[in-house]
């Protein structure tokens, strides 16, 4: 075969030539992982979601270190006590920054532009990281943990799921907390984070569409029932909010 | 006997709690919850470091 000859159509396309084509499709790599970001992401308030991301990291592996080791590691060694602060504080982190990180996407409307899905995984990712770190603090194995167990049984009961969960069960509760709940935060991470690339990072309201919307607003009068409510954000135009899929329009070198 | 190292705070008590109508926080909660409101109102307002260059940057590349 000639170096020379172009490579042979496939007669049929395979699932996994399907897929490729999709994935590609959909997530092109200079999407997927790109040299630089728009300008506006130079702020502190869109730092916050990659501190989250970090801190899930610190989690997760002072995690695996804990399973590893086991409870009489974790509470009579001092190398133990270390991890286990490690892996608390570092939940402490990941909600501090997560609950900054919702506010500030929150008043940006982050979900603007196409990217209700990217609002929902992360929303939903909140809620399921609730009752991960419930979990763990029911399997400390200690006075603690019995303490808060039979305090979350009655709320369990309380809202009738505890007959679907048995808090003061070490087994069960250890089970949900070093496997299932955390695959189901980093699968719903990974899938935020994919959705975050596929339509870019959303801007923030810019000032001077803001400005032409409460003119527009004051010009219609008070009566008016096309003006939006007082503190409502202003109606995405084109020029705030680009097209998913489209580049961003400036670059600042981020990531570069 | 192990010895333990003494916490910065004492913490043998119960916790002081902030009520106000069906509202029941515990103080740390509440300190914590500042905290959140304090970082959130700086990260907006305070300048990211090299922003306004790498802006004044890309203009000039564009004119």
């Amino acid at each position: 075969m000639s170096a020379t000859s172009p490579p042979a159509a496939p007669s049929s396309k395979s699932w996994t030539v399907r897929t490729r084509e999709r994935a590609v499709a959909a997530l092109p790599p200079e999407k997927l992982l790109p040299d630089g970001q728009p300008t506006y992401v130079a702020s502190w308030i869109y730092v916050f979601g990659v501190a989250s991301i970090a801190a899930l990291v610190v989690i997760v592996a002072s995690g695996s270190i804990l399973a590893l080791k086991g409870p009489a590691w974790w509470h009579y060694t001092g190398i133990g006590h270390f991890f286990n602060s490690i892996h608390m504080w570092g939940v402490e982190l990941f909600f501090f920054v997560m609950v900054v990180h919702l506010w500030g996407k929150f008043w940006m409307a982050a979900w603007r532009g196409g990217r209700t899905r990217v609002w929902i995984t992360g929303a939903i990712t909140f809620l399921v990281a609730v009752p991960t770190a419930l979990t763990g603090y029911v399997s400390q194995q200690n006075f603690d943990a019995q303490w808060i167990a039979t305090q979350a049984k009655d709320g369990l009961n309380a809202v009738g799921v505890g007959a679907f969960f048995n808090v003061t069960n070490f087994g069960q509760m250890y089970s949900w907390h070093v496997l299932l709940l955390p695959m189901a935060v980093i699968a719903l991470v990974a899938a935020h984070v994919l959705l975050v690339r596929r339509h870019g990072v959303v801007p923030p309201f810019s000032i001077d569409d803001r400005k032409a919307a409460l003119a527009s607003s004051s010009a219609a009068g008070a009566s008016s029932t096309t003006a939006p409510p007082n503190g409502s954000p202003a109606p995405p135009t084109s020029t705030e909010t680009p097209p998913p899929g489209s580049p961003p329009p400036t670059s600042t070198g981020i990531g570069s | 006997m192990s010895v333990l190292a003494a916490a910065v705070f004492n913490l043998n008590h119960p916790a002081h709690t902030v009520d106000w109508e069906f509202i029941h926080l515990s103080v740390a909660n509440v300190v914590v919850i500042g905290l959140m409101l304090i970082v959130f109102l700086l990260a907006i307002l305070l300048p990211f470091p090299g922003a306004a260059r790498r802006a004044a940057t890309r203009r000039g590349e564009r004119s």
